[in-house]
């Protein structure tokens, strides 16, 4: 192919025009951290690097900023809703790939991509109007109810049941992130050749055995990078979450308490921001957000592409 | 209890969690989509696509300039996302086949697709709407357009490569230069999967909120001024439904009823034309 190439111009043309329009994924990628870092250095020079990750100030009218709440935010409700999201989400490959009649695979297949099309801002809608009063009414004075007097897990429930909070929010972003996790699980898990599992039931396995011992190990990788890959996008979700975190710049240890996540913060106060220094402290936040998701995918890119290297050579 | 029966409880139990957890998630999948036709259905009505909005608090009106708007600026970021995406991923599967580069774009493109999509509505901000001053219908285009060049991208470069090498020495040994060849064979045998993945990436970008935030804005008038702030669905959603009043609601439910049906169906046809001609 390499020959053809040279010997028309046109050839080179569309060559170069292909090579250019390529090459804007990476233009992008590095314009993004040329232009937070350019737009973000009146924040870091007067707040430093160091004190601004671990200052808990966020006061607009004293222009004083540090990023840690937000980040405390984002942090919880990430590690919340994968604590949520991933026993589901392997229940689910494990259903689809092994127990599943054929009739319903395909059904609950479909199901999952659906659940994965539906926009973010749906999500957060609807668990502004219909997850959050069933929160606040039924299932967090529940839980507040059977850990009362449990000493350490009943700090987890303090406050009153609002509705609008770091709880709900998991919930809402768990839902959102199972069919990410649950599809590449039940891919990676379909890789696990059939003459491994059959000669594991030939010894006498039972189908939970096979599942545990055989799929599970043969597989784990893949699944993995799907967990990293689904944190990623948990990290920088940004509408399923605005609608019922609230805009609340405290750390707080109690589950019921209103939160502000790196990603609600931009999207509640981008557009107002007043003063330079604001304006910049929120480029800062956004610098901050894009460098952590973007090692959090780098890194499941790679556990991916490892995990497929494997599946091809085994 | 004997080892054995010990083994086979133990597997019933797992294997029924499993079969649980399958079902909570078809029970979100209809529970929310149930939840958004119901309430959609009952606000739906011709005034919603002809009006513009009422006065705040003021029952009545529709969202004729977020539909209107929606549409300019999914239509735009489709018309510079698509071309950029199609061509990139021809020169990772066509020209740069096998080589390094194309490794590293196509990783590239995976996290791109990935990275959080406010953060690139504070790259367009900065770019796009600081120094002209104002909010702009462009700006949410190209930040729509920046999402969706990886998306298509990548597609794109699957598909060619599952186009078989021999389609295009047969060419090759007609005469043909190679841009002939992808231009006029390869894109033919890969054009329903490359269409496919254009109808994905539209699906992706339509119901995308955050990076129009503060690009596109928003705009309570009708409004065809791509240059001026022009209104969406999904952000008047986000107004809306944090709003304080219940006709607001009622619309916010409407509009996002509009827009997972259309998101839907584009996902729904997407998948039935992969299952049809990839099998």
């Amino acid at each position: 192919m390499a020959e053809t190439s040279k010997k028309n111009p046109m050839d080179m043309v569309f060559a170069s025009v292909t090579g250019i329009a390529s090459v804007t994924v990476i233009i992008f990628i590095i314009g993004i951290l040329y232009v937070l870092i350019a737009e973000s250095s009146l924040a870091i020079k007067q707040f430093g690097v160091i004190k601004f990750l671990t200052s808990t100030d966020w006061d607009p009218v004293k222009n004083s900023f540090g990023a840690l709440t937000n980040i405390y935010g984002t942090v919880i409700t990430t590690i919340l809703s994968m604590v949520f999201a991933i026993p589901v989400a392997i229940g689910i490959a494990i259903f689809v790939t092994e127990i599943s009649p054929n009739v319903l695979k395909g059904p609950i297949g479909i199901a999952i991509e659906l659940l994965a099309a539906i926009p973010s801002i749906i999500y957060g809608m609807w668990g502004l109007f219909t997850l959050s009063p069933i929160m606040s009414t039924y299932i967090e004075p529940f839980l507040k109810k059977i850990t009362t007097g449990i000493p350490f897990v009943s700090i987890l429930f303090q406050g009153t049941p609002m509705g609008i909070d770091i709880l709900t929010a998991s919930v809402i972003l768990s839902i959102m992130i199972i069919p990410f996790t649950a599809s590449i699980a039940r891919d990676s898990f379909n890789l696990t050749p059939s003459v491994v599992k059959e000669s594991a039931y030939a010894i006498g396995a039972t189908q939970w055995e096979v599942v545990k011992n055989v799929v599970i190990p043969y597989s784990k990788l893949g699944v993995f990078g799907g967990i990293v890959l689904s944190l990623g996008r948990a990290l920088g979700e940004t509408m399923a979450v605005a609608f019922v975190l609230g805009n609340n710049h405290r750390i707080t240890t109690s589950l019921l308490d209103a939160a502000a996540t790196i990603t609600v913060t931009l999207a509640n106060e981008f557009a107002e921001a007043d003063t330079d220094i604001y304006l910049s402290s929120l480029f800062y936040l956004a610098l901050v957000l894009f460098v952590l998701s973007f090692i959090t995918l780098a890194l499941a890119k790679f556990f991916l592409l490892k995990a497929e290297r494997k599946y091809s050579r085994g | 209890m004997t080892h054995e029966r010990r083994r086979k409880i133990e597997g019933i139990i797992a294997l029924t969690f499993s079969t649980l957890a399958a079902f909570l998630g078809l029970f979100w999948l209809v529970f929310i989509l149930g939840d958004v036709l119901i309430h959609g259905v009952k606000a739906l009505n011709l005034g919603l696509f002809i009006n513009d909005p009422a006065p705040a608090g003021v029952d009545g009106g529709g969202l004729r300039n977020a539909f209107i708007g929606q549409l300019m600026i999914t239509i735009c970021a489709t018309l510079i996302g698509v071309p950029v995406g199609v061509l990139g991923g021809t020169f990772l599967a066509e020209y740069a086949r096998g080589r390094t580069i194309a490794r590293i774009i196509s990783i590239l493109a995976d996290i791109m697709v990935s990275v959080p999509s406010i953060v690139i509505g504070t790259f367009i901000y900065a770019v796009l709407v600081k120094p002209i001053g104002h909010f702009n219908g462009w700006a949410g285009a190209f930040a729509l357009a920046i999402i969706m060049i990886p998306v298509v991208l990548r597609t794109t470069e699957d598909m060619l490569s599952l186009v078989p090498w021999t389609i295009r020495e047969a060419a090759f040994a007609l005469g043909a230069p190679y841009y002939k060849v992808i231009t006029q064979v390869v894109y033919r045998a890969a054009a329903t999967g490359i269409l496919t993945g254009i109808l994905l990436s539209i699906a992706r970008v339509a119901g995308e909120t955050a990076p129009l935030l503060f690009t596109s804005f928003n705009n309570s008038f009708y409004s065809l001024n791509m240059n001026g702030p022009i209104s969406s669905l999904t952000v008047t959603i986000f107004q809306y439904a944090m709003g304080p009043y219940d006709s607001w609601h009622s619309q916010a439910w409407a509009a996002a009823f509009v827009i997972t049906i259309f998101i839907l169906l584009l996902t729904i046809t997407g998948r039935l034309i992969i299952k049809w001609r990839y099998r």
